[in-house]
This record gives C-alpha cells, sequence and structure tokens, in this order.
C-alpha cells in the first residue's frame, strides 16, 4: 500500500487534483443553479413553478452516468468539442443541481410565509425578498441535508473515470491495470477520497454548530 | 385625492364569497378603524389594499394605481403603503436596525449614513432605542410591534395599514403600541387603517368605524355616529354592546 503511494504519487495526486476541482466546480454551479430551480418551483408564476418541476424531476430521475454520457457523446456530435473533464463536470452540476433544488426548496418553504410578506409589504420585490430575507433563513435550516448533498457529490465526481476525465478513480483504474495490485490501490484511492470528504463532512458539521 | 377605493370588489377562495361587494373610499389624512367578528372579511379587506391578496371582480385604486389591472405592479404600491401584521413578521436573520434600514437602502437607495439617522431616531420614537443591536427573538411582543411600526415608518409611506397589531400581545403590552399608534395618528398625515379590537383606540384617535360581517360592509360611520348615536345596523349594535360591556 505504501509502495503504490510511494511509485504512484504523480498520477494519484493529479487524480486527487482533478477530483478536488470538478468537485469545486459541479459545488458552486449546482448550488446556484439549484437555488435558482428551487425557487422557481415555490414563484407565484405557475410557469414558472412547471419550469422548476419538470427540471427536478428529469435529471433527478436519469442515473448520473446517463447524463454524462449525453454530454461526453451528443454535444461534441453537433455542437462542440468537449474533454471527458468538462463533461463529466457538466454532467455532475446538472445531476447535483436537481437534488439541491429540492432540498434548498423544501428549506424555503420551512421558512415562515409572514418573513416573505413583510418584505413584499416593505417595498422589496420577490426576489429582493429572497435574496436578502428568505433564502439566508433557508439556508441555516439546510445545512445538514446540503452536506450529504456536497459529499455524495465529491464520490459521484467518480464518474468522470467513465469519460476519461483523469480523476482519482480513473487514475486508479490505470494503476491497478499497470501495477496489477487492484487491493492495495483502491484502498489507496479510498483513503484520497476521504481526505476530501471527512474535512468537508466537519466543516458542514461546524457550520450547523456556528450558525445555530 | 382618495388614497383608497373600492368600487364593487369581490374576492373569493375558491367557492368561499370572502368580499362581498364592497364600496369604500378612504380620504387622505383619514384614520379608520375596521372592525367585526372573526371570519367577516376584515383582514382580507386590508391585505387587498396592498396587494398581497388578489381580488377578482371590481376595482381597487390605491395611491393612483389600480390593482385589479394585472398590469398593475403592487410593489409600486407597496413602497407608499406600508403594513403591519399581527405576529410582526420581522426579519428574523437581521437585527432591529438591520429590519429598519432594509427597504430603505434595497428600495429607495437611500444613503446610509442618512437611513441609520432616520431609522435610530425612529427607534427613539418607539422608546427603543437601546434595542438596535437586538435580534427580534430576543425582543417582546410588544418591542417587536413598535420596531415593525418603525419598520414600515421608515419607508415614508402615505398610508399605513394595521392588521390586527395588538391581537397576539399580552394586555401589559397592548398600550405602548396603541400609544405609538396615535401618536402617528395625531402627528402625521398619514392615512391610517386599522383592524383592531381596540375601541378605545377607535374612540381617541378614528375619524371612522367601518363594521364588517361575513365579507360585507354593514355600517360606515363617522366615530361620533357609531359610539355615541347608534348604528342602524342590528348586528353592529350587538357587536358594540359586547365589546362596551367587555370593556
Amino acid at each position: 500500500m505504501i509502495h503504490i503511494f510511494a511509485t504512484q504519487w504523480p498520477l494519484l495526486l493529479e487524480g486527487l487534483g482533478r477530483t478536488l476541482l470538478c468537485s469545486i466546480i459541479a459545488l458552486f454551479f449546482s448550488l446556484i443553479i439549484g437555488s435558482l430551480f428551487a425557487i422557481f418551483e415555490i414563484m407565484p408564476n405557475k410557469i414558472m413553478r412547471v419550469i422548476g418541476n419538470i427540471y427536478v424531476e428529469v435529471f433527478r430521475n436519469i442515473p448520473l452516468l446517463v447524463i454524462t454520457m449525453f454530454f461526453f457523446v451528443v454535444i461534441p456530435l453537433y455542437v462542440t468539442k468537449i474533454n471527458g473533464f468538462t463533461a463529466g463536470t457538466i454532467g455532475l452540476t446538472i445531476y447535483t443541481s436537481a437534488f439541491i433544488a429540492e432540498t434548498v426548496r423544501s428549506g424555503i418553504q420551512s421558512v415562515d410565509p409572514g418573513q416573505m410578506e413583510g418584505a413584499m409589504s416593505n417595498g422589496l420585490t420577490f426576489w429582493q425578498s429572497m435574496r436578502y430575507v428568505v433564502l439566508p433563513q433557508a439556508f441555516k435550516i439546510v445545512i445538514p441535508p446540503l452536506g450529504n448533498q456536497f459529499i455524495n457529490l465529491v464520490k459521484n465526481s467518480s464518474v468522470l473515470a467513465f469519460v476519461a476525465g483523469f480523476d482519482l478513480m480513473y487514475q486508479g483504474n490505470m494503476i491497478a491495470n499497470n501495477t496489477l495490485q487492484t487491493m492495495p490501490t483502491f484502498f489507496v484511492v479510498g483513503i484520497l477520497y476521504l481526505v476530501i470528504t471527512m474535512p468537508l463532512s466537519y466543516y458542514m458539521r461546524y457550520l450547523e454548530k456556528k450558525l445555530a | 385625492m382618495s388614497m383608497i377605493e373600492f368600487h364593487d370588489v369581490q374576492k373569493y377562495y375558491g367557492d368561499f364569497h370572502a368580499l362581498k361587494n364592497i364600496n369604500l373610499t378612504v380620504e387622505a389624512g383619514e384614520t379608520v378603524v375596521l372592525i367585526g367578528p372573526s371570519g367577516s372579511g376584515k383582514s382580507t379587506l386590508i391585505r387587498t389594499i396592498n396587494g398581497l391578496e388578489p381580488i377578482q371582480k371590481g376595482q381597487l385604486i390605491v395611491n393612483g394605481y389600480d390593482l385589479a389591472d394585472k398590469k398593475t405592479d403592487p410593489n409600486k404600491i407597496r413602497k407608499n403603503v406600508g403594513m403591519v401584521f399581527q405576529h410582526f413578521n420581522l426579519y428574523a436573520n437581521k437585527t432591529v436596525l438591520e429590519n429598519i434600514m432594509l427597504a430603505p437602502k434595497i428600495v429607495l437607495k437611500r444613503p446610509d449614513d442618512e437611513n441609520r439617522e432616520f431609522a435610530m431616531k425612529l427607534l427613539d420614537k418607539v422608546g427603543l432605542a437601546n434595542k438596535a443591536d437586538s435580534y427580534p427573538r430576543q425582543l417582546s411582543g410588544g418591542q417587536q410591534q413598535r420596531i415593525a411600526i418603525a419598520r414600515s415608518l421608515a419607508m415614508k409611506p402615505k398610508c399605513l395599514l394595521f392588521d390586527e397589531p395588538t391581537s397576539a400581545l399580552d394586555p401589559e403590552m397592548i398600550d405602548d403600541v396603541l400609544n405609538v399608534m396615535k401618536d402617528i395618528a395625531r402627528d402625521s398625515d398619514m392615512t391610517m387603517l386599522v383592524v383592531t379590537h381596540e375601541m378605545g383606540f377607535a374612540r381617541e384617535v378614528g375619524d371612522r368605524v367601518i363594521f364588517m360581517a361575513d365579507g360585507e360592509i354593514l355600517e360606515d360611520d363617522s366615530k361620533e355616529t357609531f359610539f355615541d348615536g347608534q348604528p342602524s345596523n342590528e348586528r353592529a349594535r350587538q357587536f358594540l354592546s359586547k365589546i362596551i360591556v367587555h370593556k
């Protein structure tokens, strides 16, 4: 095991870096897109609600691998060349944003409706009320389930391995094939995933306590 | 110019006819008190005035804008028509001072120092300047309601709507809130519509008393006629005798 790390560390670290980069990008964008569709789902405008619902139901109910393959295969065919890393990150972002939308929506709905009424009566628009009054309170409520989504996101980034995204899982596969040391290799890979997810997990717990 | 005009307004919740054929005009600067049994439509009526509840039929003109017109943005009305709620609805994530300063900052783009100065002046007026940095949850109901009034006043509205502002308060807190409201009624030329059961308030600073039941306006009298004469409507007389005895 130590041997694997000692000899293969450049590949492993590159994989770790890719996994981390993909996770950070996907986390950032899925949080924004997810929150946006969460708001769509609760807007007074019915058309917006329908759009929000369709987005969430479609992307929540298709396997991540299928979404990713779509971007990897279809986009280069008709639109523009993209590499596996980009395709995988886009797929992961869209897939995760559907789950985040559901999480954030439940958070928004658990904020007292009086907060929105108070803000709107005070002269703020719907979006201003959301931004300054409702969302800050909703996020506080959804930090624990959001933490779950973030951790799932990091682990799901292993989908990059299927589209040659050179992530940790991909490099692990390569090393295992080249060295035939399957067990120790994936042991190391597992530990490297923990290096990302454990601090994330503890940070979310810290946030939860701090904001409570 | 009239501040608020209802012309044959109808409001439905599904099949339930919540407001029946409402005709009402409130002149600028008037203080109007709305009374009536629960479920009579008082709160619904007051909530239609700033567009929190849509109306289905008729015409409702507030500060020159027609709320029945789908193209009217209720936000234009809300900038000039404040509302105070039964349960205060202060922003739970903001301090008292931030609660008061938020809308003037975002909506009116009032400069920060001017905004702060005016907010502190209002806090002083409602007797809570020492609570500027507290959060709403740390305050009593009566204190929260006075902050909510200050928050509405910060927008310098032409009209203020009060939806049962003292109904959720302990008896000893009610006077603090009513005194603030009386000051506003006496010292400013703001139009006030107040849904309340506080007859003392109505007597002291009200200009008109409106009695509602079952979604209809049954009485629309001057204060003198309502309290010293006799309401012509039987139901209003009964209601009045009950709260007066109760007092």
